[in-house]
């Protein structure tokens, strides 16, 4: 019986499995966003500074909430952009 | 009690003294309310994301405090817009979980944890410092930058390390790097490190000229 060492493939046997999306912060227990992070929330808005829909980020409803008053304060304290361009 | 929270941002064009002066007035102005001010932290001088009065960059200040009045927002807000060295304020109501967020930032518990990327924002353990000297694992033949930080990652820092390290233990390591290293053959790793730890890198030379990619399997299954 060769061992799982000894077995390659051409193509990835995983090919083709979904993966499961889940909210970041429910999963890991995070309560709160800080809006002075901008590292952080780059995670949440696209190339040119929009704000990304909870069905790309997966978050649940009440962070997607947090989330974007956190983008909004950090916009008005230019940490964020309102408009750009090439962002990421 | 409320806790709330002040960012301003202060025009950089002003001389240092200038700036801590005008974050200094309005601690003192908050003090002099009666407000228990948690902590003064100066983000320093940042590049905006747009021009604000024609200015690219400014000086960030966060101020978190707690009062009984909250009347003195007010006064404080009235004050920072009649103020010209000024460019922008947000006064924020903390609630507890952004009390605790804060002091958990300032007692250095939130940072990136060194075994999984977590979010920035979880509570994980700080990185520690490494005592003993990391040394270059890319040399050994088979050894690439990623699987030496899958190595790293589980203790073997040094030439001696993977010299010591059995062959189960390696299999172990890879194998917590992620199911594509196990395919990676680590028999000659030790034998190849244990001359590294001793200085022999000529014998060290001679052996990996013999190897082919790491594994001693004369004939390798090129295609």
């Amino acid at each position: 019986m060769a061992s799982r060492e000894d077995i390659k493939f051409l193509s990835n046997p995983n090919i083709g499995k979904k993966k499961k999306k889940y909210c970041r912060f429910k999963k890991f227990g995070i309560k709160h966003i800080d809006y002075k992070d901008p590292d952080f929330l780059l995670q949440f808005i696209n190339e040119q500074g929009k704000l990304l829909p909870r069905r790309i980020t997966g978050n649940s409803l009440k962070y997607q909430k947090k989330v974007a008053v956190a983008v909004k304060r950090a916009r008005h304290l230019a940490i964020l952009p309102y408009v750009a361009d090439l962002l990421k | 009690m409320k806790n709330y929270e002040v960012t301003f941002i202060v025009d950089p064009v002003l001389s240092s003294d200038e700036i801590k002066t005008a974050a200094k007035t309005y601690s003192d102005m908050l003090t002099d309310e009666g407000c228990n001010i948690v902590d003064l932290g100066e983000l320093g001088l940042k590049q905006l994301a747009y021009p604000i009065n024609r200015r690219n960059s400014g000086v960030y200040y966060c101020i978190e405090y707690t009062t009984t009045a909250p009347a003195v927002i007010a006064k404080m807000e009235l004050a920072f817009r009649r103020d010209e060295r000024i460019m922008r304020f947000l006064t924020i109501a903390l609630d507890k979980y952004a009390v605790k967020f804060n002091q958990d930032k300032r007692d250095g518990k939130i940072g990136l944890s060194r075994k999984k990327d977590d979010d920035e924002a979880s509570s994980s353990t700080t990185k520690t410092e490494k005592p003993v000297k990391k040394q270059d694992l890319t040399k050994i033949e088979g050894v690439g930058p990623k699987i030496a930080e899958v190595l790293a990652s589980s203790g073997i820092l040094t030439y001696s390390d993977l010299a010591a390290a059995s062959g189960d233990k390696l299999k172990e390591a890879l194998a917590k790097g992620g199911s594509s290293f196990t395919m990676h053959d680590s028999s000659t790793w030790a034998e190849q490190s244990k001359l590294a730890d001793q200085g022999k890198w000529n014998e060290l030379q001679k052996m990996q000229d013999s190897l082919n990619g790491g594994s001693s399997k004369v004939g390798s299954e090129e295609e």
